[in-house]
């Protein structure tokens, strides 16, 4: 018997549809094999087996009265802590709110809930979104699973090691700069950033509001498609959220047709700067869809390479407002400060910011604060703004050209944990070539385009799409994973976690 | 916690001998819409602590704000009403402060986008003169919670043991109006002050928009005060007097300040420019926090908000919308009437100027309705610390007592009495005579009869109202109404006295 937590999410739910097997069963499976693995891998913050199993009789009671919910019910899920999720812990990967539960759901969650999706638990994230390896988490790092010693990338480490890992056939993940498509690139899973304002951000704790965006973890196009219409759509409680329907991302994903397509490659994210076994099997990933009929175009994006100064002015302005709210009045922890007697208000705040917040947040908080302060506004929070404008005016030009844009996602394949701790701007680089997609709102995609040769790691390939055309990548996106899939024989494991040995990894 | 009383002040002549006063006002409004500005709790005024309150207007992480669509309208037609031009496309923006009472340590305010600017408002002073004070702006943002701190001798936060938040009022919609520098009002500045805020509350009173209760916080003012000597062009450092919540304490403020700044400048000091706390049992500022160019409130545009557009068919359909202004609506009223200017200023005063119009449409003549609502209901009103509108008395009963008194059935004294009766809710005025047995005696036989006992009784009276002394009548006429029990019309005594004497 095929072990389920290897299927995918698609494939669940069509056994679950042919009652072949029940929802019980999927959530135990995976529940079972983090129960199992866990302990290495450290995706998750907080499991909630009764939680998931009572959702997971419901789904089985609905199906069996003929009321299945939609095309995912019950298919087990991951959700990035970052989500509020009510009735389980919400931290964001920070002290700031250890054991915090919040009173109320994130829109996504409500839907996740109505759609009939069992949430198995919160996944591991670097603190409040804030960095590029999981490292930056106050519950300690997750691990890849590709090898235990690296990074499953970040913020959104955790959910998408939950998903290499086979912990979880779909997770939920929020990409500010990229923390849904590094991620997946360096695990090999495929991770979607929708279009800004596609799936709602109410309940997401925010990271900076301008460029935060949920979006799928999933080890399959269709799988990221199928989810992405769970949970996307309009909503009244985010303003920001788009009045339209969700664009034919399923269809679009089952169709996986490249032909005549106009494939851009933006000349400024890839060649110089990237690893060569990245860089490799990108261009033979190109060649792949060029064999299934696209055309390939040369694009050239010149100002996104003031993208990465114009984020790490926009997010950290943005955070260090959103983060505020972290005051010890209200909820989360509180810290008195030593050796005063009766501390003021003020005292008490800075005290338990002071304990509450780990380097990297306190590091962008002061960034933000002085790029907002009166007299530095227009030389920085306003020139990033301007620098924004021309990114997204270098999109426009380029989707003239070309109906798809694509770059390798990440530059490098994992690095070992620890590596970039120090060096906050080499960290930084991390996220240079999924940073534009935030600042213009596009949406894009990453799916495994193979191993780098001198590695054996994954390398993950990026397909951007105009805003509101998410479908466009997630054709693209299926298209050259039908393609690897037939070269490769099947999809790629991690080997360490491939069989049932991996307890017996010395750690 | 000592309030600091010792502050020199000038006298207002020497103040305004050398100095020409510069004012500011900025003039908080509470919308009275249902819901808050950007979440659907409820804004009912006095409930229960923390009861009206969501994940939203908590500042709850992960929530997200909402625009309540009526409360742009309220502002757009607020804008409107002050002559202002409105924005085609404007955002919100954070103001970043740390403050326990607020939820998100920002407020969802607008900086350099206001929703309507550059207008003015002609607020007519005591002596009917008229001033206009230009208009800058008027822009939206949410309310804070209160703070209520426990323990403490004065209930500052100081010596507080501990402090409790009540985050019902966290969110509600506020409307800020600020004022351009107001120059030129010389020794009138205090008067021109009050007057503007009385203007301005009468105007949203009758937009609807708010109940611009100055004594509930609903309306608040803060009034920034400066001076220039005489003939400089350069404008004086300024102070904010915070929160003033009366129209008299608005001009009080002002003219305190005023004293207070010049004693400064005088002996040789300057000033600090501060916010100031007004103290309305000893009317004097004391220092606040002090603000300076220093304080940064980090603004920046509130990312999680779309901007708001109105279209130009919204702006016009809610143009149409408007009320009278206020004060055309006064002058057509006291033409209508027939007041003087001082009467019209009692009435306004007295804030009678519906209730005599809803009388005057019930059949009252407009004399009479003043004289009914602005006097003897006024005066019981205030002796009895009540509001005219506690008393059963409708303007249809007042139209009717009138009625009464000009058909000739009540002469004034009985009027009264009936009066009394209504407001002891004894029913209406007919009712009320009746039950009392209230009616001027009409038998001009029995009139004619008291009358001539009374000439009768006082023949030396009489004597001098024959040789000539009118006035001498008063006291045989007192005694008629005496002898008559009072229900007797006095006028027509009067004339049978003077038939018989003269």
């Amino acid at each position: 018997m095929t072990d389920i937590t290897r299927l995918t999410a698609a494939e669940i739910a069509d056994r679950l549809a042919r009652k072949e097997i029940s929802s019980v069963e999927a959530t135990q499976a995976h529940l079972d094999r983090i129960a199992a693995v866990d302990g290495d891998v450290h995706a998750f913050l907080h499991v909630d087996p009764e939680g998931a199993l009572a959702a997971a009789r419901q789904a089985d009671e609905q199906r069996a009265a003929g009321e299945s919910r939609s095309a995912l019910a019950g298919v087990p899920i991951a959700v990035k802590d970052v989500v509020a999720t009510q009735g389980q812990p919400t931290t964001a990967g920070s002290k700031m709110l250890q054991g915090w539960i919040p009173p109320y759901d994130a829109t996504l969650v409500t839907r996740l809930r109505a759609a009939g999706l069992p949430i198995l638990g919160k996944t591991n994230m670097d603190e409040f979104a804030m960095g590029s390896s999981t490292e930056h988490s106050a519950y300690g790092p997750s691990h890849n699973p590709w090898d235990l010693e690296r990074t499953p990338g970040g913020s959104g480490g955790g959910s998408s090691a939950a998903v290499a890992a086979f912990e979880a056939p779909l997770a939920i993940g929020t990409d500010t700069g990229g923390s849904i498509r590094q991620p997946a690139s360096v695990t090999g899973t495929v991770g979607a950033k929708p279009t800004y304002g596609g799936v709602s951000r109410y309940g997401l704790i925010a990271l900076a509001s301008s460029l935060d965006q949920a979006g799928p973890c999933t080890r399959s196009v269709l799988d990221a498609a199928l989810l992405h219409e769970v949970i996307g759509g309009h909503d009244v409680m985010d303003s920001t959220s788009i009045d339209a329907p969700v664009p034919p991302v399923v269809d679009a994903a089952r169709k996986a047709d490249v032909k005549g397509l106009r494939i851009g490659v933006i000349k400024e994210i890839s060649g110089e700067g990237f690893q060569p076994g990245v860089q490799k099997r990108f261009e033979e990933s190109l060649q792949l869809l060029v064999d299934r009929g696209a055309e390939v175009v040369e694009v050239s994006c010149p100002t996104f390479e003031q993208g990465l100064a114009a984020y790490y002015l926009i997010l950290p302005s943005e955070a260090s407002s959103n983060l505020a709210k972290f005051d010890a009045m209200r909820y989360g922890l509180r810290v008195s400060p030593d050796g005063v007697d009766s501390p003021s208000a003020e005292q008490v705040m800075a005290a338990t910011r002071d304990a509450g917040f780990g380097d990297e947040v306190k590091r962008r908080i002061i960034l933000g604060t002085y790029a907002l302060s009166s007299g530095y506004y227009d030389a920085y929070y306003g020139q990033a703004q301007k620098v924004r404008t021309l990114i997204a005016r270098d999109f426009a030009a380029a989707f003239e050209k070309a109906d798809v844009l694509v770059s390798p996602t990440a530059p490098t394949t994992a690095f070992k944990l620890g590596d970039k701790l120090d060096d906050p701007m080499a960290m930084y680089l991390n996220d240079v070539a999924t940073i534009p997609a935030n600042l213009a709102g596009v949406p894009g995609l990453s799916l495994p385009s193979g191993l780098a040769d001198e590695d054996g790691l994954p390398a993950g390939f990026q397909i951007l799409a105009p805003a509101a055309k998410d479908h466009l990548m997630y054709g693209v996106g299926a298209a050259l994973e039908a393609a690897l899939l037939e070269q490769w024989g099947g999809p790629l494991t991690p080997p360490e976690l491939a069989g049932d040995h991996v307890k017996e990894i010395a750690r | 916690m000592s309030v600091a009383t010792t502050d020199a002040v000038l006298p207002y002549d020497e103040v305004l001998a050398k100095y020409d006063p510069v004012m500011g006002l900025e003039v908080h409004v509470e919308l009275g819409t249902a819901t808050k500005m950007f979440c659907g709790c409820a804004t009912t005024f006095g409930a229960e602590p923390n009861t009206q309150t969501c994940p939203v207007c908590l500042g709850l992480p992960g929530a997200l704000p909402v625009v309540n669509a009526a409360a742009v309208e309220s502002a757009i037609r607020i804008g409107l009403a002050l002559n202002c031009q409105v924005a085609e496309w404007c955002r919100f923006a954070r103001k970043n402060y740390f403050y326990p009472d607020m939820p998100k340590n920002f407020q969802t305010s607008q900086y350099d986008e206001p929703i309507v600017f550059d207008g003015y408002l002609d607020v007519e002073l005591d002596d009917g003169e008229v001033f206009r004070v230009d208009i800058e702006r008027a822009h939206m943002e949410e309310d804070t919670g209160k703070s209520l701190h426990v323990g403490g001798s004065t209930g500052r936060i100081q010596g507080a043991d501990y402090s409790l938040v009540d985050y019902n009022r966290a969110g509600i919609p506020l409307v800020e109006i600020v004022t351009r520098p107001i120059r030129g009002a010389g020794e009138r500045a205090p008067e021109v002050a009050r007057a503007f805020v009385a203007t301005l509350r009468d105007l949203l009173k009758a937009l609807d928009v708010s109940d611009v209760k100055m004594e509930q916080g609903s309306m608040r003012c803060d009034a920034n005060v400066s001076l220039m000597p005489k003939g400089a062009d350069q404008l004086g450092t300024r102070t904010e007097t915070k929160n003033v919540n009366s129209l008299r304490s608005v001009e009080r403020a002002v003219r305190y300040e005023m004293c207070r700044h010049a004693a400064v400048l005088e002996a040789g000091g300057s000033i600090l420019q501060e916010t100031r706390h007004w103290h309305e049992d000893t009317g004097v500022t004391t220092s606040g926090r002090p603000k300076s160019d220093a304080d940064d409130y980090r603004y920046f545009p509130e990312p999680d908000l779309v901007p708001v557009a109105p279209s130009r068919e919204l702006v016009d359909q809610l143009r149409g919308t408007l009320p009278e202004p206020p004060g055309e609506r006064r002058k057509r009223l006291q033409s209508a009437w027939g007041y003087s200017d001082l009467e019209m200023r009692d009435v306004m005063n007295a804030g009678a100027v519906e209730i005599i119009e809803e009388t005057v449409a019930a059949g009252a003549t407009p004399a009479a309705a003043r004289k009914w609502w602005t006097g003897e209901l006024a005066r019981r009103a205030n002796a009895e610390g009540k509001a005219v509108s506690d008393f059963n008395v409708t303007p249809a009963y007042v139209a009717e007592l009138d009625g009464m008194v000009a058909s000739g059935r009540l002469n004034d004294s009985m009027a009264r009495q009936v009066l009394e009766g209504v407001i002891n809710g004894e029913g209406a005025p007919t009712a009320v005579a009746d039950a009392r047995g209230l009616e001027l005696v009409q038998d001009d036989g029995a009139l004619e009869s008291a009358v001539d006992e009374v000439i009768a009784a006082n023949p030396d009276v009489a004597a001098k109202v024959r040789d000539g002394k009118v006035q001498a009548a008063g006291a045989l006429i007192g005694q008629v109404m005496k002898a008559m029990k009072g229900q007797a019309d006095a006028a027509k005594v009067r004339e049978l006295i003077l038939q018989r004497l003269t």
